[in-house]
């Protein structure tokens, strides 16, 4: 639990979190690690948990009928992976697989929603911390989307 | 009486001198992007510090301004284009042995010295490594000089990434932390997915003693700006490098004019706050 603890204060997403709440989060977390190409979870399953990656990679992948999973994004050290437990339906919107071996926390949904319910001021915290994190995410595949690179603006170059 | 190249940037600032391409390097598969060392046809390359541009001449077509890629240990000068306009798509089809004109070096360079004592973080998208490659060859050459180096390059995929080889030899370096990005992977692509700012994000370097370098399309440069600064670099030890329309290189014209900034003479390296209005400006 201590060795938890230490992990989790030393993270950029809990800063700002009192030591009574961090605690807390630790009452439904546990070090899980992933061989390379394991799957974390897939596409559609329940969404019962968040992760936090510590080290290694994860490719968020996502399938169309007919084609390959297509890796839309890749998560490393210090990352947070997946919200879809945060809001119903509660279900992954696309799967998640490890690409080194990769250690994580693992943080269980149902533990933290008791958590949450039970103390607002930590469920405000983490609802704070996770829209962020939505929002940087959301700005990220927009300018993913904008192919940034496809035109004549870069560096001085053409 | 012989007139030097580096005497004729000084005193014909407007004539284009006679250089000839050494050697011509594909970057990308197809082409688009390509790299020239060059040489003044009499003399030595005139000394460029990094960051700075060359107006490129190809005679009955037209004059492009080009970032100095790397400083060639032969007298020559590198440079790294990409072949987006009517000036670009011809060169693209010159040899080694072919002749241009080149004016320069102008403008502003990256403030390399500032970071000496600090963490470096050079963020690159597209070919706007080419205008970092130099700094990394100077930190290179004096590593002890600095402190983390942190190198985030973004392209739109694999097949769009510079300057392969000295990539893997920066990333198999201990001294080094080189993360690269595509904005779209492919079947055989095991490195990261996602933009640039994503690296930043990750951290790695203290913020609060880091300079930051950053090239790319403004937008990637903006959101960069955004991510350094949550991270605590300061704005003012942020520099980003802006690319307009250069015609004179020597701020009279007015083409690449923002604000009361001539990017040619001014610029085109900026410490962020200078430039972060006009960022905010639509269609400027």
């Amino acid at each position: 639990m201590n060795e938890l603890l230490e992990i989790l204060k030393g993270q950029t997403f809990f800063q700002g979190l009192g030591e009574q709440h961090v605690r807390l989060l630790t009452a439904g977390a546990s070090l899980r690690t992933f061989r390379a190409d394991e799957t974390l979870f897939r596409e559609h399953e329940e969404a019962t948990a968040f992760y936090l990656v510590r080290s290694g990679r994860v490719a968020l992948e996502s399938r169309l009928p007919g084609r390959r999973a297509e890796t839309f994004m890749t998560l490393g050290p210090g990352e947070v992976l997946g919200w879809s437990w945060l809001m119903p339906p509660y279900r992954w919107h696309y799967s998640a697989r490890a690409l080194d071996e990769t250690h994580t926390v693992h943080f269980d949904a149902p533990v933290l929603h008791d958590c949450m319910d039970r103390d607002p001021v930590l469920g405000y915290a983490l609802y704070q911390r996770f829209a962020a994190l939505i929002v940087q995410r959301l700005q990220a595949a927009r300018l993913q989307a904008m192919d940034i690179y496809g035109g004549g603006d870069v560096g001085l170059g053409g | 009486m012989s007139v030097s190249v580096a005497e004729m940037s000084v005193h014909e600032p407007m004539a284009p001198v006679p250089w000839r391409i050494l050697e011509v390097r594909r970057e990308v598969a197809d082409g688009e992007v390509f790299t020239w060392r060059l040489r003044p046809e009499s003399g030595d390359a005139p000394e460029a510090r990094p960051g700075q541009f060359n107006m490129l001449y190809l005679f009955g077509v037209g004059e492009v301004a080009i970032s100095v890629s790397a400083m060639g240990e032969d007298g020559s000068l590198v440079h790294t284009i990409r072949a987006v306009g009517s000036v670009t798509r011809t060169m693209q089809g010159l040899k080694a042995g072919d002749v241009v004109g080149v004016r320069g070096p102008f403008g502003s360079a990256w403030p390399v010295a500032e970071a000496e004592g600090r963490d470096l973080v050079l963020a690159a998208g597209g070919i706007g490594l080419a205008p970092l490659r130099p700094v990394i060859h100077g930190v290179l050459a004096r590593r002890e000089a600095f402190g983390r180096v942190l190198i985030c390059y973004g392209a739109r995929s694999p097949r769009d990434l510079i300057f392969r080889d000295e990539l893997a030899q920066w990333q198999a370096r201990d001294d080094l932390d080189v993360r690269v990005t595509v904005d779209r992977g492919t079947a055989d692509w095991r490195g990261d997915v996602g933009v640039v700012t994503q690296l930043i994000d990750r951290g790695g370097f203290d913020g609060r003693n880091a300079v930051a370098m950053v090239c790319g399309p403004e937008v990637m440069m903006r959101f960069s700006a955004l991510s350094l600064h949550r991270r605590g670099v300061a704005p003012q030890r942020t520099f980003v490098s802006m690319e307009r329309s250069m015609r004179c290189a020597l701020g009279f014209c007015g083409h690449c004019q923002i604000g009361p900034h001539f990017v040619c003479r001014d610029g085109p390296v900026f410490p962020y706050p200078v430039m972060e209005p006009a960022f905010r400006v639509h269609e400027l």
